[in-house]
């Protein structure tokens, strides 16, 4: 079943890509679409039935062998894998079935479709791999999948630009996790999950040599591979390619860019729970890492018009809030707030999505306004996304030992009263920055949501006038994924953090004993479980203030504060940092590496010590050019041949 | 029956046979002898298949061995052994591919398709040679076609290119000679079975004045690296490559890449690392110093180009920065690596030649600002580039990504400094090749004169289909390659770290 799972959708991209002339763009689109249902429907009877306590692995085939290096292709079934099992096929099953309606017109259908399983197959690989090669090979597969689906419109200079980008940003991180494997490697000389696992204890005591230090190896493994998932995750400093990635068709922003493949990063911390146990400094690396990036790209957030890309730094914060807290050792919750993001996330993409779709492709919501009765469903399902993305619920209420709300209110409270609960030396600055951030989040999803759909409509007034609803196969998954938005977090709520969390997680979640973060969490005080509602409230009513009461405030405010506005908007400089320090440097180098390098000094030296031999050269190539050189050779050379072959054949 | 012999020779009788059988100029005669080479070249192959069948590779000694007395008492012996046989089925199998991509070559069919029969005999020979002489001659003499195919066929400035090609080669080829003969007279034979057992002195000696570590055996070891680090090419002995790929007709950039490039790194692991042991071990921070320079430094020069078979030629370059770096690192992780890495490499550069030669072909430039957008008009082009050049990235899955990998792995082993800076080329390898992919596939197509450019025909797109199969398998499936070579390597690993470790043993109770 497992492997059905896995290799299935490659199976459907490989058909619908080779032979999608062959089975018709419907036939692409359904067999593709299909398949992926199938495997959710599988992926969730795995969820009720699997194995808690024991982890199962599935070994399908040898990959790389190489002295006492042995990488298996396999399946590792434990709660984590099943989990994002779930999580990856019911996102992507939706977002296939979104996308027949969205691309409805695009002539490329079959190789979007091709691309979109294709982009399941490499996302399944990574989450079930039993190994750290395996898991590198998804990561990547998923790199590659995205660079494709990007860069989908490929007659788009921007689109074109921007798939390059977020692979080559991309591969700084793998950089890191590249050296990580090779360390472990090095120190435990496995690639197994087990194994490097039961070496965790030896690692934390352990040093070896690391470019002429003499280093912690868990501490610096660690710090390796989160290197990768900083760049997998888009957290700071690594970040920028995720809002270009918005360039991409939305529903692979849905998909890719929200729900799975920017979550692997927090999967790999969460996986690699046993080492991150016994390295605190990398834990804390990880945890200010988080914090920041949730703060910092709320506060872009802000200011940003294009719809698509407000949701993308939002998606950047929630996942630093994810890794704030795997930081503090609360793995559970950062999945739990990886599952319950994955809906309400896509959801709100989906929805952006059908809303530009009813907008004929426009983005800038300066151009848009009082939608709200224009396309109904849509704004309703936005507005659930908005309600769980904010983190709408009751406090300090707790029916059957449950909070009541929607999922994004429940699982960022389990992270910000984590944080508060933590002891480790980041949690005090992770609970200030996650408690403002979660004001940020509210305020430019409200503001998202005042501006799109309330207010007088603004820009094209054609446009406005043709918006129209969009047809169900793109609404039925909105409304799918809104009760999930909806009821995952009061339904999962027990066995992701509640009382069964234990069970729930078995083996494939390790927290040293003296880590008690999240029991400790249920015991803060009330104030404390107060406080990201208080921030909720004064994001709501800061954006109603400034969108619907007095709409020209946001005008004024950003004439005033000129400085700070255009350093928000043009996204604290990191892309013309970057291009002023890597990208214009390292052409620079190139070219004088090449004229001066190769050119002047290489060549310039032994040209001179050629210098002897050119008359000699020359006279050589005159004979060259007029053909008799290579009737020579060829003598000389088939005269040495003959005499060879006579000598072996008659033996001398 | 001599498999290897047969082999060896059966492409030279089929260049006989073309230069005495094929007479005149006109179609026919052009079209004789472009099917009589593709015959040669794939009976080649098929009969090379056969050393699989019989081959053993937990015998980690010489199989198919021939041998024969010759002259002046040197002998003729050929045989294979794990580590070779790669490069033998590598060659036997791209040769037919070149051959079939010539096709559109015009002038001088009969010699061009003589030279490249001449040639695989040559390069073959190198692999299966068991004497040190009879080995030099075939290394040597693979020289003297591709200075012609380059001299010949080659584009405009393909004198100048051919002969920078010929002196670079030739000159570090010298040292190398001497070293043989002082080798012959140190051990008393020219076999290198024998050469294998044969324990080079590697005493401290003072030349000159100065105090050589590793004695003899560095003077070899560094006599020998003179040739091959031009042949891989390493940095900084690498500028004749660019050029000589400029300037060759596609099918010998091809040959270039894919096997002519492979010599210095067999001969790595056939002289310099088993025959002198101690001289390798002290060489190894300097040899893995050039790597990552290469790697770094190329792929940076591959940032800038603007002629496509330059920059693929670039990427050769850190690629085979890749090999060395394993080499040297002399583990297990590190020599199965550089021999896959070598392989790989065979299949994605061959590849990407091919693909430059697709649009050269139609568009007679290779120029990168002279293309834009083929996507739009050769979609299934655009497909087979797109693989091969994320084979060139080194993406897992394809062949490219288990080389580098586990060359990293190893190297990590012995200098994480090395395996630090040489994993930067992991990002630098994107940044170009994805570069040019952009600049060349993707985007609108604006130049009018592209808007008649056609899809692959049949023809090459039958000649990508083996290469597209190879990566791809060879990437998801690498024991098959692995299963053959890994025993020899290990055999080899371990000689050499047991003589390295009895050698230091002694050095320690000597200083005592």
């Amino acid at each position: 079943m497992y492997s059905f799972i896995l290799l299935a959708p490659l199976v459907a991209a490989v058909i619908a890509g080779f032979g999608g002339r062959a089975i018709g763009e419907r036939g692409a689109m359904l067999l593709t679409t299909g398949t992926v249902a199938v495997a959710c429907l599988l992926s969730w009877i795995a969820f009720f039935t699997f194995d808690h306590e024991a982890v199962r692995s599935i070994v399908i085939a040898r990959w790389i062998e190489s002295g006492s290096l042995s990488v298996e292709w396999g399946v590792r079934v434990d709660a984590l894998t099943v989990v994002m099992l779930c999580v990856v096929t019911s996102v992507s099953a939706l977002v296939h079935a979104y996308s027949m309606g969205y691309m409805a017109d695009d002539p490329a259908k079959p190789r979007f479709f091709a691309y979109l399983s294709f982009f399941t197959f490499a996302m399944l690989a990574l989450v079930t791999a039993d190994n750290l090669v395996q898991m590198f090979f998804g990561w990547e597969g998923v790199g590659v999948a995205s660079y494709l689906l990007i860069g989908f419109w490929r007659h788009k200079e921007s689109a074109n630009r921007a798939a390059m980008k977020a692979f080559i940003v991309n591969r700084v991180g793998d950089f890191g996790y590249l050296l990580g494997i090779f360390g472990l490697f090095y120190m435990v000389d496995s690639m197994q999950f087990d194994d490097v696992f039961a070496a965790a204890p030896m690692l934390a005591d352990s040093t070896f040599r690391f470019l002429g230090m003499e280093v912690n190896a868990a501490e610096t493994l660690a710090l390796l591979l989160f290197i990768g998932a900083m760049g997998k995750s888009a957290q700071l400093f690594l970040h920028t390619w995720l809002p270009d990635a918005m360039e991409g068709p939305t529903p692979v922003s849905a998909l890719i860019h929200a729900a799975t493949m920017v979550t692997a990063g927090v999967f790999l911390v969460c996986r690699m729970s046993p080492l991150f146990e016994v390295a605190p400094t990398a834990q804390w690396v990880v945890t200010v890492i988080g914090a920041s990036t949730a703060l910092f790209a709320a506060t872009i957030g802000l200011v940003q018009t294009d719809i698509k890309r407000v949701i993308a730094y939002s998606t950047c914060s929630q996942l630093g809030y994810m890794f704030a807290i795997a930081g503090l050792g609360v793995y559970q919750a950062a999945m739990f707030h990886l599952f319950t993001h994955a809906f309400f996330k896509a959801l709100l993409f989906l929805g952006a999505g059908s809303v530009i779709h009813a907008m004929h492709h426009e983005q800038d919501m300066r151009h848009y306004g009082g939608l709200k009765d224009k396309i109904p469903l849509t704004f309703w399902m936005m507005m659930i996304g908005t309600l769980a993305i904010t983190g709408v619920g009751l406090p300090l209420v707790y029916v059957l030992d449950t909070p009541i709300g929607f999922a994004g209110f429940i699982s960022k409270d389990v992270i910000i009263e984590s944080a508060y609960a933590a002891q480790a030396p980041a949690a005090n600055y992770a609970y200030l920055l996650l408690l403002a951030a979660a004001a940020m989040t509210s305020f430019y999803s409200w503001r998202l949501m005042f501006m799109t759909f309330y207010g007088k409509p603004r820009g094209d007034m054609h446009a406005h006038e043709q918006a129209h609803e969009s047809p169900s196969v793109m609404t039925v998954p909105l409304i799918v994924l809104a009760v999930g938005a909806g009821l995952a977090g009061m339904e999962f709520y027990g066995d992701f953090v509640g009382h069964h969390e234990a069970a729930f997680w078995g083996a494939s979640i390790f927290t040293a004993e003296s880590n008690t973060v999240l029991h400790d969490s249920h015991d803060v005080s009330k104030l404390v479980k107060l406080s990201p509602f208080l921030a909720m409230l004064g994001g709501f009513a800061l954006a109603w203030w400034m969108y619907i009461r007095s709409p020209e405030l946001p005008g004024q405010l950003a004439e005033r504060h000129q400085g700070l506005y255009q350093f928000l908007l043009n996204k604290w400089w990191f892309d013309e940092l970057y291009a002023f320090i890597f990208i214009r440097p390292a052409m620079w180098v190139g070219r004088f590496l090449w004229k001066k390098g190769d050119g002047a000094t290489i060549d310039g030296a032994i040209n001179g010590l050629a210098m002897g031999a050119v008359p000699w050269v020359t006279r050589l190539a005159g004979r060259a050019q007029s053909g008799f050189l290579y009737h020579y050779a060829f003598a000389m050379l088939l005269g040495i041949s003959a005499l060879v072959t006579w000598y072996a054949v008659t033996g001398g | 029956m001599p498999i290897l012999s047969i082999i060896t020779f059966l492409p030279l009788l089929g260049a006989l046979i073309l230069l005495v059988g094929v007479r005149g100029q006109d179609q026919a005669a052009n079209d004789n002898a472009r099917y009589a080479a593709l015959w040669a070249t794939v009976a080649t192959f098929v009969i090379s298949l056969f050393l699989l069948q019989g081959f053993d590779a937990s015998d980690t000694g010489f199989q198919f061995v021939e041998e024969r007395a010759w002259l002046g008492g040197l002998s003729y012996r050929v045989g294979v052994d794990g580590i070779s046989l790669p490069f033998v089925l590598l060659t036997t199998f791209i040769m037919p591919l070149a051959i079939w991509a010539s096709w559109g070559v015009e002038t001088r069919v009969r010699e061009y398709m003589a030279a490249f029969l001449v040639l695989e005999t040559l390069m073959i020979g190198v692999f299966v040679s068991l004497d040190m002489i009879l080995w030099y001659l075939f290394f040597e003499g693979g020289l003297i076609p591709m200075f012609l195919i380059i001299g010949v066929w080659g584009g405009k400035e393909r004198v100048y290119a051919a002969f920078k090609f010929f002196l670079y080669t030739l000159l570090g080829s010298l040292l190398m000679l001497i070293a043989m003969i002082a080798m012959f007279w140190d051990a008393g034979t020219t076999s290198i079975p024998e050469l294998l057992r044969h324990e080079f002195a590697a005493t401290p000696l003072s030349l000159l004045g100065f105090e050589i570590a590793g004695g003899f055996q560095t003077l070899l070891w560094l006599a020998f690296f003179a040739s091959f680090a031009v042949k891989m090419p390493m940095w900084p002995v690498h500028t004749w490559l660019p050029d000589a790929h400029v300037q060759a007709p596609t099918a010998g950039s091809v040959v270039l890449a894919a096997i002519l490039l492979k010599m210095g790194g067999y001969g790595f692991l056939r002289f310099s690392l088993p025959m002198f042991p101690v001289a390798s071990e002290l060489m190894t921070t300097f040899v893995l110093t050039l790597s990552v320079i290469a790697i770094v430094y190329t792929s940076l020069v591959a940032l800038m180009q603007e002629d496509i078979k330059k920059l693929i030629a670039y990427s050769s370059v850190a690629h085979m920065g890749f090999v060395t770096m394993g080499i040297f690192s002399a583990n297990q992780q590190g020599v199965d690596g550089a021999v896959f890495q070598m392989i790989s490499h065979g299949f994605i550069s061959g590849a990407l030649f091919l693909c430059v030669g697709v649009i050269y072909d139609r568009m007679h430039t290779r120029e990168i600002s002279a293309y834009g957008g083929l996507v739009t008009r050769m979609p299934l082009y655009a497909s087979v580039f797109l693989l091969f050049t994320m084979g060139n990235v080194g993406l897992p899955g394809t062949s490219g990504f288990v080389g580098e990998f586990l060359t990293l792995m190893g190297t990590f082993q012995v200098n994480t400094w090395a395996a630090f800076v040489g994993a930067t080329g992991v990002i630098l390898s994107a940044g170009y090749a994805l570069w040019l992919f952009k600049r060349v596939v993707f985007g609108q197509m604006v130049r009018e004169e592209l808007q008649g450019i056609t899809d692959l025909s049949r023809r090459e797109a039958l000649i990508f289909a083996p290469l597209v199969v190879g990566t791809v398998v060879l990437g998801v499936y690498p024991s098959l390659a692995i299963d053959m070579f890994s025993p020899a390597v290990s055999a080899l690993v371990d000689e050499v770290q047991t003589r390295v470790a009895a050698f230091q043993a002694l050095a320690d109770v000597a200083l005592k």
